[in-house]
């Protein structure tokens, strides 16, 4: 782990181009201390510290139809150091916003789990420690990315890696030129931050984009060379894509122009990871500006399907309380209440009373869904909006 | 040890073996010596089988009370080793305990178990009461049914004369040791020492040997007292329904009593005195009209001196006055002149009709002395280590004739276990009942009370859990024992409504105290919440903007104290400031010892002060706020 140092010119190796440049780090710098005097000023003057969090829930959340994206509200929630439920997230969120300014002057990058390990120590006097786990550092940081109005990545934070892709690309990664059409069976792995300055796009024929929603069926289409026969991309995000994933199929979109089109299970889940592709998060409705493909079309499943691809009795999973309890508030959410298409897919999966994961096509042949399905649905042009 | 004294000689009227025949029981025990049923109705039934009922007349015979005790031993409580011994202790602690209330002498027991091998044991109790007259030695430890309480109603320990004699028999029976008694009426006349050997064909006792002590032995410091030993087979057992038990209770119940105890490791155990002052003298009373059933009331007709209905139901009734007796008269049909030698059954039965459907005075309540809230208290303090007391003495009620009164000490929290069921202590006149509670109409109340109101859970259909001991007395001219072993109290419903009724006092005191407490926490929970993190945010601040930490944290500091103590100010409900509101200031039916009630704080807290409270003056809930500043919790995980 990089050791704090407060010199600005760090000395050994370059920092990495993840560091970004001077002006934005400077800027969050700015942006950190601000929140420091006014919790020092409140301390002094001895009143009751406190830092507006913006709130991140639905009711913070409104669509904006003419964009079709999510957009976060002005909405905030105060955390007062002088509340017993909000002490400790007050104490976390200040100790956090040390973090980031030690990282930043320091010129390196952490990810998420090491910014928790540098701010992990117990309260001196007590047993008690900053945090019980990274779930909670994680939360803090994203208040204190909403709070300061700037973006992990200029805080010099990155999530966990998740996701790969593969296709008729070429990609510069921090420099080093990477070809998707030679990456075995593995793939490569998206990175976590896909920031033009770390990452640019070389030649690419692919003329669209297939994400799928986990690693088992991107296996399925990667062995099958669904990519090259079809002069695509293949992406996948391990179920809810994170962010870099996210931020890479918005640039292929955005850039490239290419279409995107999602395979993903017929549940519930399945319909909301496709709402977060399209429209944003309502987590991260801040960033779904630089996020949400307006465009991405929903391929499959469907629940249709069931009886279009004959399928037989042993695919069905029964819906829970929690699923349907799910699907009727994904109906509710205004992006999808005046979709016809969208409200029919739900009713249908409601009444059906089952769910349909997509590896359930491979009961009617191992490559079912990469020679016939999709193709199909492509060439009919039958999805969803 | 005596159920004789002084003055009270009119004892020796032998029984209808109506050991309960006023309760509901009689006929368990109905052999008595001028009837017998049971034989008289084997005449009819059993001569088919070929006896004739001459033959049969040669085996009938008189059964001695003696005798029939020996062959039903558990009757008594003699079932096993191990309540064998606990009764024997019990029955003759009980007697001493009477004798030195009686005679106005605040009791100084001593109890000694003395093991003779793996099964024997010799019981010593001496008490510094009056002593017993030589004369009446043999009669109150070689008889059954021999006693001073049993004919009259008066509040007392023991009731049928019972218990001491089973005692020594048992012990003759199970070790063929006869009973030693030393008593000493005097300072200046010397101690009478008897041994003792019940013939249980006789009910009488023969003596075995007697000596003179010595003037000065200095066996009775207070110069008059009785020691009894009896050697018996038992079991020594601690634990629940012990010996120890047993005298851990008594006192609680009688604080006034001080009782020295060595077991039989040979260890000595003192419990002390709580209180100076003797409880009042019960009164005696005669006998409730309505309290009275029909075979007792033509018993008493028959016995009666005098000659007019009338005179007798006056003269031998309390609250019949005249024109109550003049009411009675008339509805049975009769007048107050009629003469008492012409009543028959028939009348009888008119007269116990007309006693029922009468209007009659409650009986007096007067002759009922409760050990008192300040006394139970005491006695609680002593033998319970608590943080939360209180007590309550319910007003004097009647069933079937008889006044009584519940009362119902609570203690709550300190050394007591939090993960149990809360523990029922019950007394009946200040005798602990240690058997049989779930027969109890006490531990029936204590199961029907809902708890949860008060803060204390509780599962459906069982005790409540938590730190609780409950002490439930009934006192009263005649406990209703489902036994003759006296171990539970019958489910009567104007006892088990008191009952409820006092719990219930108890048990809102016991809940404003939670509540209270609950308060005081969630307040050193706040502070201590807050100055936890004061330093982080301090530290943290500081290294973002420059400003000193110190100079954060001190003012951050100030904050808190400020905060909090606003909070303190919370106003209740009846709109006064928590603070000075203190709902126990005043009450002294509480008892509060704020230094037990950290039980979840660090042992610094607790250890250091074990000073108590006193009765009346009790400690501010509200007087010592916890030190916060040193208290530092794990905060509870979300």
């Amino acid at each position: 782990m990089a050791k704090k140092s407060k010199t600005d010119e760090p000395s050994g190796t370059a920092p990495s181009r993840l560091v970004g440049n001077q002006a934005i780090r400077d800027k969050t710098l700015g942006k950190i201390a601000d929140l420091g005097r006014a919790v020092a000023k409140a301390a002094l003057s001895e009143s009751d510290p406190f830092v507006d969090v913006p709130t991140r829930t639905i009711s913070n959340t409104t669509y904006n139809p003419a964009r079709r994206l999510l957009e976060m509200g002005d909405a905030t929630l105060r955390r007062n150091l002088f509340n017993t439920g909000q002490a400790r997230k007050f104490m976390q969120t200040v100790l956090l916003s040390k973090g980031c300014k030690d990282l930043l002057e320091a010129r390196k990058t952490l990810s998420l789990r090491g910014m928790y390990y540098m701010s992990l120590h117990s309260i001196p006097g007590t047993k008690e420690k900053t945090f019980d786990d990274q779930e909670e550092s994680d939360g803090i940081l994203e208040d204190i990315e909403v709070s300061l109005a700037t973006l992990r990545e200029n805080l010099h934070l990155f999530a966990k890696k998740r996701g790969t892709m593969v296709g008729n690309i070429t990609i510069v990664d921090n420099g080093d030129p990477i070809d998707c059409r030679r990456m075995g069976t593995g793939g490569y792995a998206i990175p976590s931050i896909c920031e033009p300055s770390v990452v640019q796009f070389g030649k690419c024929d692919a003329k669209f984009v297939l994400h799928v929603e986990k690693d088992t069926v991107w296996s399925r289409f990667n062995e099958d060379r669904f990519w090259e026969k079809h002069n695509c991309i293949l992406t996948e995000g391990s179920g809810q894509p994170p962010r870099g994933v996210r931020r890479m199929l918005y640039r292929l979109n955005k850039e490239l122009g290419l279409p995107v089109y999602c395979l993903l299970d017929c549940d519930p889940w399945g319909h909301y990871i496709y709402s977060v592709i399209k429209q944003g998060s309502i987590n991260l409705a801040f960033e779904s500006e630089r996020m949400a493909i307006p465009d991405a079309k929903y391929l499959g499943i469907r629940s249709s399907d069931f009886t279009r691809c004959e399928l037989s009795d042993d695919v069905k999973i029964s819906l829970n309380d929690r699923d349907i309890e799910r699907a009727k508030q994904i109906a509710e959410y205004p992006w999808f209440v005046k979709k016809k298409h969208w409200q029919k897919e739900i009713q249908l999966m409601l009444k059906n009373g089952f769910k349909m994961e997509v590896e359930s096509l491979i009961t009617k042949d191992i490559s079912y869904v990469t020679e016939v399905y999709v193709p199909e649905r492509l060439k009919a042009k039958d999805w969803i909006d | 040890m005596r159920v004789c004294e002084g003055g009270n000689d009119s004892v020796s009227r032998v029984l209808v073996l109506c050991v309960k025949s006023t309760q509901r029981r009689s006929s368990k025990i109905n052999i008595g010596m001028d009837a017998h049923p049971e034989t008289q109705s084997k005449k009819t039934v059993a001569h088919r089988r070929g006896s004739t009922a001459e033959e049969m007349s040669e085996r009938q015979r008189e059964i001695s009370v003696s005798e029939f005790f020996a062959k039903n031993r558990h009757l008594l409580g003699f079932d096993n080793p191990r309540k064998a011994l606990l009764t024997a202790v019990k029955e003759a602690v009980d007697n001493a305990l009477d004798a030195c209330e009686e005679a106005a002498i605040l009791p100084d027991i001593y109890i000694e178990l003395l093991q003779r091998s793996e099964t024997r044991f010799k019981v010593t109790v001496r008490d510094n009461g009056p002593g017993i007259v030589r004369k009446q030695i043999e009669n109150i430890f070689g008889r059954l049914l021999y006693g001073s309480k049993f004919h009259r109603l008066k509040m007392s320990r023991g009731q049928q004369g019972i218990g001491i004699s089973a005692a020594g028999m048992y012990g003759l029976m199970t070790t063929g040791q006869p009973v030693l008694i030393i008593s000493k009426t005097h300072k200046k006349k010397p101690a009478v020492e008897v041994l003792l050997k019940m013939d249980t064909s006789k009910n009488r006792a023969d003596v075995v040997s007697e000596t003179e002590h010595p003037e000065d032995d200095g066996l009775f410091a207070d110069g008059h007292g009785t020691q009894v030993s009896i050697e018996l087979e038992g079991r020594y057992q601690l634990g629940r329904q012990s010996v120890d038990e047993y005298l851990d209770q008594t006192a609680i119940a009688n604080p006034h009593a001080s009782f020295t105890y060595v077991n039989p490791s040979n260890e000595r155990i003192e419990f002390k005195r709580g209180t100076n002052e003797l409880p009042p003298e019960a009164k005696e009373i005669l006998p409730h009209p309505k309290g009275i059933e029909l075979g007792t009331l033509i018993q008493m007709i028959e016995r009666t001196e005098r000659t007019q209905i009338g005179g007798f139901l006056q003269e031998e009734f309390s609250r019949v006055s005249p024109s109550v007796s003049k009411d009675i008269c008339e509805r049975a049909g009769i007048t107050g002149r009629t003469w008492v030698k012409q009543i028959g059954h028939k009348e009888a039965e008119a007269i116990y009709k007309a006693i029922q459907e009468a209007r009659i005075m409650a009986p007096p309540t007067d002759c009922l002395v409760p050990i008192g809230t300040k006394a139970l208290l005491s006695g609680l303090l002593k033998e319970v280590k608590a943080e939360f007391f209180t007590a309550c003495t319910r007003p004097a009620d009647v069933y079937r004739g008889n006044p009584f009164v519940i009362e119902v000490g609570l203690a709550f929290g300190g050394e007591l276990p939090k993960d149990e069921l809360i523990r029922v202590i019950r007394f009946a006149n200040r005798v602990p009942l240690l058997y049989q509670q779930s027969a109890c109409a006490s531990f029936k109340a204590v199961l029907e009370t809902s708890w949860k109101n008060y803060g204390v859970s509780q599962s459906r259909g069982s005790l409540p859990d938590g730190p609780v001991v409950v002490m439930m007395h009934m006192a009263s001219v005649w406990v209703p024992f489902t036994s003759e072993s006296k171990e539970a109290i019958a489910d009567y419903d104007e006892i088990r409504k008191e009952m409820r009724l006092a719990l219930q006092e108890v048990g809102r005191k016991l809940g404003m105290y939670l509540r209270r407490r609950q308060r005081m926490r969630n307040e050193g929970e706040r502070r201590s919440i807050f100055e936890r993190y004061i330093g982080e945010i301090a530290q943290a601040t500081e290294s973002i903007t420059g400003d000193s930490a110190k100079k954060i944290y001190e003012a951050l500091m100030r904050v808190a104290q400020r905060k909090t103590e606003e909070a303190d100010a919370i106003l209740n409900d009846e709109g006064k400031r928590v603070k000075d509101a203190d709902p126990f200031g005043k009450d002294s039916s509480v008892v509060i010892f704020a230094a037990r009630s950290s039980g979840e704080l660090p042992e610094s807290a607790t250890e250091s002060s074990s000073s108590r409270g006193s009765i009346g003056g009790s400690e501010s809930l509200f007087g010592e706020p916890e030190s916060s500043t040193d208290v530092r919790k794990p905060r509870k995980k979300k």
